[in-house]
Order: C-alpha cells, then structure tokens, then sequence
C-alpha cells in the first residue's frame, strides 16, 4: 500500500462514523478500528523491505515552486512510530467503545480521534518538511477537538484551550525554523536534509534554526518549562489521555528531534540545550509526580518525566543514547498507555481518581489489579520487565556524562529522578491496589467487562514479553528504527539483562530501595511539600492570557465601537487618500482617444440623470419618493446601456430594476415612511465635502482611462475572434458568459443561490422567533388601497402570463447569438411571476405553484453543475463546451450547444433566486396583514402559543387610526 | 460624450457616499443601489465607449464597422444581477434589525455597545 494512502486512510475513515453512528456505538467503533487497521496492515506489508534497510517512497507535486510536496517516506524510524499509532489506535478505539457512556456522542469521539490518528501518521511518514507542518498543525487542532471532547467541563475546555496555546505557538516558532533549515539545505525535502549535515552545522543560521525547530519540539513534548499544558489536558476522556500521551501526540517531539539527529546533534549546543532541558524535566515531573493524589495527574507528570528522559538521550548524541532512547519509546508506550487506561477503569469502576479514597482494590478488582501492578512496576524499572532494560540503559550513558567538566552532575540527578520515579510508582501500587479494602468507596467497584481490560492486558504481555526477552520481541526493531535515527551503519549491542556490577546497576539498585524509602516516608513528605511555596502554571498562564485579552478587547473596542456610519466613513477616508497618494506618485500619458460627439438625446439624458440623482439626496428624507427618484436613475442608466451598445447589459438593467422596486416596496411596508434629519450641520457638511471629493476622485479616474487608448491589446480581441469559431455563439457577451468564463458565472448563480437561501433563512428566523409576535401585533402605518385585488390587473396579468413566458423562452432560445440570455430570460420569467403575486395575492398564487424555489435553485446549480462535468466524458477539463449542428426533417438547420444547458441552469438559479427573495418579504407582509378574524384562523393554523397573542392583538385600534375600510366593514364598523 | 459619462459617474459615487454615511437603513441601502450604479458604468466604460457597435457577430447578416469591448459588459452583467441579491440581502437584514429592535439606526445605541 502507498505511504500516502496509509496516511489518507485514517482521514477518509474520519468519515465514516458520523454516517454509522445511527446504526450503534458498537458499528462505529468496527468501522473505526477497521480503518486504523487497514492502514496498519497496509504499513507492516512493506515491514520486510524496512527491515532490510530500504526506504519505501511515494511522491506526488502538491506547490512545487515553493517546494512543498506531498512526498511519503517509510523507514525505521517512520515504521515503528507509525506501527506504534495505529496499533495503539486500535487498542484505543476497543478500549473507547466500552469506556464511553450513552451519553458521550461517541460518533464525534472517534472521528476526531481518527483525525488525529491521520495527522500522527502523516506527520511520521512525511517526507517533506512543510507537509510534516501541516500534519503538526493538524495534531495542535484535532488534539484540541479531543483533550475539550468534554464540552460541558470547564476543566476540558481550558484544558484544550491551553494545549492549543502552547503547542499552536511552538508549531509557529517551528514553522520559521524548518523553513531556515531548509533554505540552508537548499530542499524541503527530508531525505535531502539529512545528507546535508556540514553545510548545515556550519551555517550562521545553525542555532536560530536548532532553536526555532526545538521550540516546537519541546512544546509539543511538554518539555520544561512548557511541561504545565500536559497535566491540565488530563481532562479529556480517558481514552484519549492514553492515547495522546502515551504513544502519539506528546512523542511527536521527540518523533522530530529522533528524525532530525543525523543532522542537528553532535555539537555542543545540541547537547547542553537538549540533553539540559531533558534532565530537568526528568527530575521536575518526577518529583511531581510523587505528590499528585490524582491518578491521571500522577501518571501525567510522570509521562513528562519519561519524555524528559527520552529527551536527555536523544540530547546526548551519541549512537548507543539513541538506541536506547528508541528502546525506551517502545516500553514507555506500552507500559504508560496500559497504567493509563486502567486508571480509567478504576475511575470507572469507583467513579473517584483519587489516591487517598482507594486503597485496596486488589481484591475487589484482580484483573485490573494485576495489569496497573506490572506496567507500573515496569515504569519504575523493576527487572524481569521493559522498563528496566531501557532504564538500565539510560543510567548507563549518564554515568558517562560528564557536564560542562562536572562528572558527577549527569549521574547524581538521573539517579535522584530515577528514585523518585521509582516511588511514584510503588505510590500508585500502593495506595491505589493494596492496604485494606475500604468501605466508602463512591460507587462499588469490581472487574469491568472482557472488552475494557483487553487492550491494557494485551499492552501487559508485550512488557513482560520484551522485558524477558528483548532481543527476541524488540531487538529487530530498535534496530530498525535507531539505524533511521543515527543515519545508518549501526551496530547494535545486544540488549541484555545482566551485564555485570555496573555503575547503571549499582545507581538502579540505589534508586530502588530510595524509591522505597520515600514511600515509607511519604506522610511527612507530603506535608512539607504542601507548606512549600510553589509556582501555579495555570495561573500564571491565565494571568497572561487575561492580559492579552485586555490589551486586544482596547485595541478592538477603539477601532470597532459599534458605530456603522463611522466605518463607513473611514473607509470612504482611507480609499479617498489611497487614490491621492496614488496619483500624486504617478504621471499620466497623453490623452489619445478621439472623444464621441454629444448629442442631444445624450444631453436630455445625462441631465434626467443628474437631477433625479440630486432629487434623491435632496429628498431622501421621503422614503417613497427617493424610492421613485432611484428608479429613474435606473431606467436611464439602462437607456445609456442600449445607447453605448451594450443590449444586453440594458436588458438586464431594466428587468432587475423592476425587482428591485417590488423589492424596496415590500420592504418599505414595514419600515418608517421618513428618516428624520438627526446628523448635525457639521456632521452634514463634512459628508457633503467627503463625498464630494470622493465623486471627483471617480469621475477624474474613469474620464482620464476613457481618454486614452488601451495600454495593452485587450484579451476581448481573442474572445471576439473566437467567439463563433470555438463557442458557436453570434453574442459574444453571452459566449464569454456560458463559455469562456463559464467558471465565473457558475460561482454568481450559486453565490446569488446562497444569497436568495440566506433570505429564506432570515425570513424564517422572524417568522419563528420573537419578532413573529410583534408582526403579529404589526399595524399599517399608512392608508391601505381599498381593493387589494384590483378585477383589471388580476385579469390583465393572468392573460400577460403565457405571454410573457413565451417572451422569455424567447429570450433564453435567442440569447447565444442575439441579446438575451438565461440570466435576462430568468428575471423576465421571474417578473411574470411577481405579477402573479402582486396581482391574485401571495396564498392564490402560492397555491397554484407546485414547484418550491429551493428546488429550482438546486435544480440550477445542479444542471449547470452537470453541463459542466459533462465535459470531463469527452475528456476534457470542467465546463468545456461542444456544440454542432443539427437537421431535422420539416426544420431548417439549428445549432445545439452544451452551453445551452448551462445557461439553463443560469435561468433556474435566476428565477428561483429572485422569487424566493421577494417570497420571504411577502411571506412576512402576510403574517402582519391579515384581518383579524383570518389572523386568528391563521395563528391557530402555524403556532400554537401565538394564539394568546392574537388575543391582544385583535383589540381594537385606538381611535383615530386610518385602518381600511375593508377592516371596518369586516368588523362590522363601517356605517 | 466621455464628459458626460464620466460626470454622471462621479455625481453618482458623491450621491452614494453621502448616502451611506447617514444614520438610518433606509438611505444606506438606496447609498449603495446608487454606488451599484456608479461601479457598473465605471466598470462598463474601462472597455471605452462606442456607439452602434454591439458585440454581436454579423454572421445573422448586418455587417458592421467593428465592435466594443464584451469583456466590461459580461462581468458587468453578473454585476448587475449579483448586486440585485446583495440589495435582497441587505434589505432582509434591515427589515429584520428594525422589527427585531423597534428602530432603523445603523449604529449601536450606547448601551449596546458593551
């Protein structure tokens, strides 16, 4: 299988939980484990081949001018981590199944969890640096989805918020690093990087990079001091601890500095950063580890410290300190993911994580008792399991560390983590499984079912397997794997138990019986730690965060206060300077272009222009009448269309305004009939003076271009040459419509679908919510016409109907070699039907029209959608078009074009767009103006707890309202 | 004749600026039906102006002297039509804030600002 597929799998697999989840947990979680195991088994396929040292490769060019690709690579390295994903993956969705409860939405859980997994795998088989970011910046996101997969606890939620924060900005600061590395290496590409160790390690940028790159490492592996975020994402779901923080999310640090070795160690900046901040981090989280009463917090920190330990022996540089850092990622895998997910069966079983309630569940709960027992005794590195092979191994090469020429420092504080590691571990032994059996347990507690210890104990076996005989179940692969990390040509030393009374030996043995000391000590311990003053992570990071906050929220509050007209303003502002600063800094050629003389029936027309155009800011206070004036304006903006040859743009023009004024007219029922004068003098003069300069600046723009000749050829001289030639089409503006710009038209038509949607969406919301109440209790604020369906225009319109139906098929069979069109021929149609509506009332013609507008939108998108892909059948890109000729018997020759199935969906996106518009106005003028005796037919008929306010609503108006006479007749009032 | 065009552009754009930075919907929504119109002929007129050349091929027969621009007239054309449902929109969403809200200001009132 291609390493590109192994990492798509778990994405695609993302999908299918969400379609299972109705048919039961049980099917989403086979569905889920069946993917990872897909994709597992598609890995270990190419294991042979690893195995023999060959890299397995997948390219593909993704942006190959900034030399990002999506190329996949497997070898060692890449192969155990992936194999440890997906295995452990798999483990955790058995394990989720049973942890779960009917109430968790487990159908989201397991497609974020298998985001995540996705991410993982793509960021370890990456063989690209700039792929492996945005598999980085995946985990950041899809870990966020999982550590708040708890929504309704606060501590899930700023836990995730947290772990976001942190690990957002190291991927930020990493970002910037691999980019340097890869500008030094001259390729993005990881397999070249890493054969570019001299030219890298001598480079000035050398340490920048190393320090950008391990910002990122080191926060994604919650190293010291970016070690707090780890605990608090403890409140995700059991499951999802274990996973992140055992195998996945907090190894990908460690993942990258394994990945990146051959080139960035072996200088003593690598060494005193690295090894440095991985032996404080392994003393810190151990030490806190020991005081934490919760169980997930204790194994928390102690996967801190682990990851320190990792950290100190990739830090060292040397090749036996990366085999024994990939040993050590093997056990610590499988001994911290089994330790924590019994936690979660004891959280489970006794609904408390606490060490100082439990105490004696060995007898209540022996499976469990027995896995936590072992792992844990693997964790603090007891012989006969993995943890002390790998710990052993550890202690081995800090004995021979010698610090900044301190030979003692190295060895004295691995051996006081390596004691305090060891009593966290007795601790949670201890006080969790032994002592007496309680009685106040929070819930009785015993063995849960098969289902939820079988991925811990499976996880068991492997420790005590690889712990007795590691050569034999991990030799293999820490070799595989540690032969990627070091770059080749290694020569393993066998792991083995006993290699005589070697200092490492000699330190475990001091760590051993210290750790069991500590214990026997630990209530005097426990009180001085808790009277010790000591930093709060969360608060500080709060504190920070607070204060960013505040600082942005001033910043936002000043520039946005609430006040449209001032963004307005400064808009007009700021485009106004733009275009000053513009002009002043350029020079103008010199005017080429004979002017076109005015003629007279110009001039009648550019004066009806300009003073409807000052009628409409004089009188804009009269909505009604700016409303007649704007329509003017209008209409002769259509007549200059026709007159500057532009037929099609006219006939657009003057269909649209039709809608518009139908549009405005319903709107203008509801709102105010005038806008009172509330600007100040001042307020108006500045406008007047900035509009006035903006209008100036236009006019200057477009008068100096229409006075010169093009500055280049325009491409219209090809799309007039090949308009009939390769579109088969006489108008060329429809041509480029349907067919050169296809692409674009298809956006509008959907984009003016959405739009006509998003009115739908809007009308509903009023019709549903609060404001029905009030159109409920809507009264007219202007004088009703006394018949709302005049005989003649009922009459006149119903007769126009075929008619102008017939105008428009008309219009739509004409328009590829004669203006018209289906964007013309959709508003013509969609006119003929507001008639309807104007004329016979919303309900009468509602009722008679059997197809809804969503559907004929849809219908649109989708026909044009269709012509489109039709193309892909004759082997050609999206929506290329074909057309010939046709005879048939007793017709002349006629042309059938594809793009006229195009155009046809233009036409039903146009008449179903325009028609639901103006539906939803008038659906709303409906609800407010019905008598009242039809309102309460009306009210009981849609809404149930609207009739109690149609009881207030039917009292009478207060004298002196001008209702309508057909009101007064219907109330009888009417003398 | 490009005087006149250029003129009613600029007087348009001024009429629609000042539209828009008064305080109710009302005049804000005709603002903008009126930049609609000033941005259209703008962007119509960058194909320079001509009279009685229609960019209609003459294989119908009519021959001609030449023709103008199409490509300003096609995205002007879905210019028209889109700003048709940006005005809907526009319009829905004023009717909706003033019966939600019992007034037509653009602005937030003060205690609304917090």
């Amino acid at each position: 299988m291609s390493p590109a597929l192994i990492a798509a799998l778990p994405f695609l697999g993302a999908l299918l939980p969400g379609i299972l989840i109705r048919t039961g947990r049980s099917n989403t979680a086979f569905a889920a484990g069946l993917t990872s195991g897909l994709a597992l088994l598609g890995l270990l396929l190419h294991l042979p081949a690893v195995m023999r040292g060959e890299v397995v490769q997948a390219r593909f060019e993704w942006l190959p001018a900034i030399g990002l690709n999506a190329n996949f690579m497997i070898d060692g390295l890449g192969m155990l981590f992936a194999t440890l994903i997906l295995g452990i993956g798999i483990l955790i969705i058995i394990y989720a199944r049973f942890y779960l409860t009917k109430a968790d939405p487990a159908g989201q859980f397991y497609t974020y969890l298998l985001l995540f997994q996705g991410a993982m795998v793509g960021i370890v088989l990456s063989d690209n640096i700039l792929l492996l970011l945005v598999f980085w910046e995946l985990t950041s996101l899809s870990s966020f989805l999982l550590i708040g997969f708890w929504k309704h606890l606060p501590e899930g939620r700023q836990g995730a918020r947290m772990a976001l924060t942190v690990t957002g900005l190291g991927g930020l600061s990493m970002i910037a690093g691999m980019l340097i590395l890869g500008n030094i290496a001259g390729s993005y590409d990881i397999s070249v990087i890493l054969t570019q160790k001299a030219a890298i390690q001598a480079s000035p940028l050398y340490l920048p990079a190393l320090i950008l790159i391990l910002g990122g490492a080191f926060t994604k592996s919650a190293q010291f001091p970016f070690h707090f975020w780890l605990p608090h994402a403890m409140a995700a779901p059991t499951p999802v601890s274990a996973y992140l923080h055992s195998a996945t999310m907090v190894k990908a640090g460690l993942f990258l500095m394994a990945r990146l070795w051959p080139v960035l160690s072996g200088t003593p900046e690598w060494f005193y950063i690295v090894a440095t901040t991985g032996l404080i981090t392994m003393l810190i989280g151990a030490k806190i580890a020991l005081f934490k009463d919760d169980l997930k917090a204790l194994l928390a920190f102690s996967t801190v410290s682990h990851l320190g330990l990792i950290t100190f022996l990739l830090g060292l540089g040397t090749k036996t300190a990366a085999v024994a850092a990939v040993f050590h990622i093997i056990n610590h895998a499988t001994f911290k993911a089994a330790l924590f997910m019994s936690a979660g069966i004891v959280d489970h079983e006794t609904h408390t994580r606490d060490l100082k309630r439990l105490g004696g569940l060995r007898h209540l709960m022996p499976v469990t008792a027995t896995i936590a027992t072992i792992a844990a005794l693997s964790m603090a590195g007891i012989p006969l399991f993995n943890g002390f092979l790998s710990k052993e191994l550890m202690l081995e090469e800090a004995a021979h560390t010698v610090w900044a020429g301190a030979a003692w420092l190295v060895p004295l504080v691995a051996v006081i983590a390596a004691l305090f590691s060891a009593a966290y571990s007795f601790r949670f032994i201890v006080h969790g499984f032994f002592g007496p059996v309680r009685d106040d347990y929070p819930h009785k507690p015993h063995d849960p079912n098969f289902g939820m210890w079988l991925s811990p104990a499976f996880l068991v076996v492997l420790v005590v397997l690889i712990g007795l005989m590691p050569m034999t179940f991990a030799g293999p692969v820490v070799q595989m794997a540690a032969d990627a990390v070091v770059g080749g040509g290694l020569h393993m030393h066998p792991i083995k138990h006993w290699h005589g009374l070697t200092p490492a030996l000699v330190m475990s043995m001091i760590a051993t019986a210290g750790g069991i000391v500590l214990l026997l000590s630990f209530a005097p311990l426990k009180r001085m730690w808790e009277a010790a003053p000591r930093p709060e992570a969360k608060a500080i990071f709060d504190w920070i965060v607070a204060r960013c906050a505040c600082v942005a929220s001033w910043i936002t509050s000043g520039l946005h206060n609430g006040s449209m007209a001032r963004y307005l303003m400064m808009f007009t502002l700021a485009s106004i300077a733009v275009g000053v600063w513009a002009w002043s800094g350029g020079t103008q050629g010199p005017a080429t272009r004979e002017m076109l003389p005015i003629t007279p029936v110009a001039l009648v027309g550019w004066v009806m222009l300009i003073t409807a155009t000052g009628c409409v800011v004089a009188f804009h206070h009269n909505r009604f009448l700016a409303l007649v004036l704007i329509s003017i304006v209008g209409l002769i903006v259509s007549i200059c269309f026709i007159y500057l040859s532009a037929p099609d743009l006219a006939l657009t023009q003057i269909s649209v305004e039709i809608v518009t004024a139908v549009l405005m007219l319903l709107a203008l029922n509801f709102l105010p009939k005038t806008t009172k004068i509330e600007s100040s003098r001042l307020k108006q003069g500045f406008d007047a003076v900035l509009s006035i300069a903006g209008g100036l600046g236009i006019g200057a723009l477009i008068y100096a271009l229409m006075v010169r000749d093009f500055a280049f050829e325009t491409m219209s001289n090809y799309h007039l040459a090949n308009s009939y030639k390769l579109g088969g089409g006489d108008n060329v503006v429809n041509v480029i419509l349907v067919d050169f710009r296809g692409y674009d038209t298809y956006g509008e038509v959907t984009v003016l679908g959405i739009a006509a949607l998003v009115i739908f969406a809007l009308t509903e919301a009023l019709l549903n919510g609060t404001a029905s109440k009030k159109l409920i209790a809507w009264r007219p604020d202007m004088l009703r016409g006394g018949d709302k369906h005049p005989l003649m225009l009922l009459v006149a319109t119903r007769v126009l109907l075929p008619i102008a139906l017939l105008v428009g098929v008309f219009i739509f069979l004409r328009g590829h070699n004669l203006p018209g069109g289906g964007f013309i021929a959709g508003l013509v149609v969609a006119i003929a039907l507001v008639m309807q509506y104007m004329a016979s009332g919303f309900a009468w013609t509602q009722a008679r029209q059997k197809v809804y507008y969503h559907v004929l939108i849809a219908c649109g998108v989708l026909a044009a959608g269709i012509t489109g892909a039709g193309a892909w059948f004759n082997g050609m890109p999206f929506l290329t078009s074909d057309f010939g000729y046709f005879k048939l018997p007793g017709l002349e020759k006629f042309e059938l074009a594809t793009a006229a199935g195009f155009d046809l969906g233009v036409f039903l996106g146009v008449v179903g767009s325009v028609l639901l518009a103006l539906g939803g106005l008038s659906r709303l003028a409906r609800r407010a103006a019905v008598l009242d005796e039809e309102r309460g037919a009306h009210i009981v008929a849609e809404k149930p707890e609207a009739r109690e306010v149609a009881a207030v609503s039917s009292v009478a108006y207060p004298e002196g309202t001008p209702l309508p006479r057909r009101w007064l007749k219907a109330r009888g009032e009417e003398q | 004749m490009e005087a006149l065009v250029a003129s009613a552009v600029g007087i348009m754009t001024a009429a629609g600026i000042y539209l828009i930075l008064r305080l109710r919907t009302f005049p804000v929504v005709l603002g903008m039906a009126m930049l609609s119109y000033a941005v259209n002929i703008f962007l119509f007129a960058t194909g320079r102006l001509a009279v009685n050349l229609p960019p209609i091929l003459g294989h119908a027969g009519a021959e001609t002297a030449g023709y103008t621009d199409p490509i300003p007239q096609a995205l002007v054309l879905t210019a028209i039509v889109i700003s048709f449902g940006m005005t809907a929109v526009v319009v829905m969403l004023s009717l909706g804030a003033f019966i939600e809200a019992g007034d037509d200001r653009i602005d937030l009132g003060p205690e609304e600002k917090k």
